[in-house]
């Protein structure tokens, strides 16, 4: 368990900049096919570390597929073929060598639609330590409240820990499902509409939580609400048809970007 | 107001909304002719149940007498008694009794002493022969027969002493139900993990429905196979004295089971949310581990239920039984022959007289059968619901 404790880079109020300072996520010529049919067009982005990046675009536009690269969820699919490269932290995750499982230990996931296993909440968190060879009880205990903590959810639930993850509310499920993905501390988590499912005050929760997290771990959120991409975001990657249109920082996407089509878009004129 | 009324009710629109069930005069009749046919299901269930208890009461009452030897009233003496006593005596129903006039009842009567002086020399002094052998404890209590060293547990329902101790019954049947179900249940629930979690899409199409085939086989067929092949090889394996014995009734069992654990366990496991299985392999979980941390325990009532409905099917199997071991010897050993429950109500039932109190046990038989079914099925039922509710929060 390595802790992650570096100060918090002023990312979106440090006005504009060209690149993310450490290019941390490289995708390189990315290539993703569903059988026959493209669904990733030759995708290049360097995203940066501990900062959020926005995916946005309409719905079919790839922003969920290239998220699901990014932790190879894709390879779950069988008609699935990939091209090109992802490198995080300089490596190839698509190289022979890589163990999948670690990969994913490394790049955690938050899914559209809350998906607390059946088991109770302490359970819920505890599993991924588990999974990776955590056994103390102390440790998993410290843990546990550790990340329920930092998913805002410990006053919440800490009289009820041993009770069943199901009987929590929508926003609280998805809450837990961001502290059973940071409990194992990975370094980058990807939320695929992490609040689309959720009413206004639970989605602002979440959104606090993310400029929270970002602290600590470098987020890659799906998002089809456009505001909530501005809010939270420091860079933001427009991608339509299975293309990337335009990526930067994200005040510069919603206030002054260079294409039209991702001014259409962001405007509410499509999509 | 009811003008008003009465003036809503001819707005042109609104006309249909009063019409009641009226409005779908086919639907109404499709529905009241759905909840007939389900009532005549539910009732033809109730019916059986009451018809084999009532061919059983007897039993439960006391009513059935075996005793070989019992005192005579000579015919003479007829006078002496009264109507009751003699009714009872010859075993007439009240009706039958009123109907007979005295030279009938007399000749009746001569019948019984008869019958009595028919006995072999052999068995009039025998204790054996003065018992009813359909009471409780000669049911359920092991006892010492004459020429017999110590009391025993012995079902022999002919005979000049008709012995029917159901104990033997019950732990052979009990012995058989649960070697197939341990045999049976972790190689169907295994599969049903294979085949929904690990096993590739092209592969589960064809492993699915062969396994399935399995049930499609008649148990006669897998009795067959069981008593000619499965005896020698397993003998040969293993090595006992008994070729056929409880133990090859249990694998031949399991394998008229599996195939229906194996199809509900599998529905349960692949009914599991795919969200479950995501978010454990998004967590770093081999495909291995998120099968049997996560959409097992998620399966787990379903995959119960499945059990529950094979133990349903392997107590109730008769044929394999019947094939493969059938002498009712009382030993918990499953290297010794037993005799299942329904397996010595189907022998027999063609062979006991009607009415008689071989007929009435094996009635007897069959109610208790039904109701350890019923109680497994409830207890089922409730262990079940107990795991959804844990599962689902609720408590």
């Amino acid at each position: 368990m390595t802790e992650i404790s570096l100060p918090r880079i002023a990312v979106a109020d440090a006005g504009p900049k060209a690149a993310p300072s450490a290019p941390f996520i490289e995708i390189e010529s990315l290539s993703l096919f569903y059988g026959a049919s493209k669904a990733l067009k030759n995708i290049s982005v360097t995203l940066g570390e501990k900062v959020v990046t926005a995916f946005i675009g309409p719905s079919g536009c790839g922003k969920s597929t290239l998220l699901r690269c990014l932790n190879r969820m894709n390879d779950l699919i069988d008609s699935v073929r990939i091209d090109g490269a992802v490198k995080i932290g300089g490596h190839d995750i698509y190289g022979p060598d890589v163990d999948v499982i670690e990969l994913r230990k490394r790049v955690g996931m938050v899914f559209q639609k809350s998906n607390p296993f059946p088991k109770s909440i302490y359970e819920n968190v505890a599993y991924g330590l588990r999974l990776h060879g955590v056994k103390n009880k102390s440790e998993l205990a410290a843990a546990v409240e550790k990340s329920l903590q930092q998913s805002a959810l410990w006053d919440e639930v800490k009289d009820r820990l041993h009770s069943s993850a199901l009987g929590l509310s929508g926003g609280q499920q998805q809450r837990l499902c961001i502290a059973r993905a940071i409990a194992i501390r990975p370094e980058i988590i990807l939320m695929d509409e992490p609040a689309s499912a959720l009413d206004p005050l639970a989605t602002a929760r979440i959104e606090e939580l993310i400029l929270e997290l970002k602290k600590d771990f470098t987020i890659v959120i799906v998002t089809h609400n456009m505001q909530q991409a501005a809010r939270i975001s420091d860079f933001t990657a427009f991608f339509y048809i299975g293309e990337l249109i335009e990526f930067d920082h994200t005040a510069k996407i919603f206030t002054n970007p260079a294409k039209k089509q991702t001014e259409d878009y962001v405007t509410g004129r499509f999509g | 107001m009811p003008s008003s009324h009465k003036e809503t009710r001819r707005t042109p629109g609104w006309m249909g909304i009063h019409r009641g069930h009226k409005a779908r005069p086919l639907e109404w009749l499709a529905e009241k002719f759905i909840f007939l046919v389900s009532l005549s299901t539910i009732l033809m269930v109730f019916l059986i149940f009451i018809f084999v208890a009532r061919e059983a009461l007897p039993v439960f009452f006391g009513q059935t007498d075996t005793a070989l030897v019992s005192a005579v009233i000579p015919p003479a003496e007829m006078d002496k008694h009264s109507p009751a006593e003699l009714q009872k005596y010859l075993e007439l129903t009240p009706e039958q009794f009123k109907a007979m006039d005295k030279d009938t009842l007399k000749t009746l009567m001569d019948v019984k002493v008869e019958a009595q002086n028919d006995i072999p020399e052999s068995f009039r002094n025998s204790r054996d022969a003065r018992l009813n052998t359909t009471e409780w404890r000669y049911l359920l209590l092991p006892h010492q027969w004459d020429d017999y060293k110590k009391p025993e547990y012995i079902w022999q329902p002919v005979g000049q002493i008709k012995k029917f101790n159901i104990i033997p019954l019950f732990v052979g049947t009990l012995k058989i139900t649960l070697i197939g179900l341990l045999f049976a249940v972790p190689l169907a629930v295994g599969a049903a993990i294979y085949v929904s979690q690990l096993a590739r899409p092209r592969f589960r199409e064809i492993l699915k429905p062969t396994i399935e085939l399995l049930s499609g086989i008649p148990s006669v067929v897998v009795g067959f196979f069981a008593l000619l092949v499965m005896a020698t090889v397993l003998q040969k394996t293993f090595g006992y004295e008994t070729r056929l014995n409880a133990f090859v009734a249990g694998i031949a069992l399991g394998f008229a089971v599996i195939p229906i654990i194996f199809s509900i366990a599998e529905d349960a496991l692949t009914s599991v949310p795919r969200a479950y299985t995501q978010a454990a392999l998004a967590l770093g979980a081999s495909r291995w581990q998120t099968a049997w941390q996560i959409v097992l325990p998620a399966a787990l009532p379903g995959v119960f239920a499945a059990a529950v409905l094979g133990f349903g099917r392997a107590i109730g199997e008769t044929m394999i039984v019947l094939m493969v071991c059938s002498a009712s010897v009382m030993s918990w050993s499953i290297f010794d022959s037993a005799r299942s429950i329904t397996t010595t109500i189907a022998a027999e039932m063609a062979e006991a007289v009607n009415g008689g109190p071989h007929y009435r046990i094996l009635f007897m038989l069959g109610a208790l059968l039904f109701a350890a079914t019923f109680v497994s099925n409830m207890i089922g039922d409730f262990v079940i619901h107990r795991f959804k509710n844990k599962l689902e929060g609720k408590r």
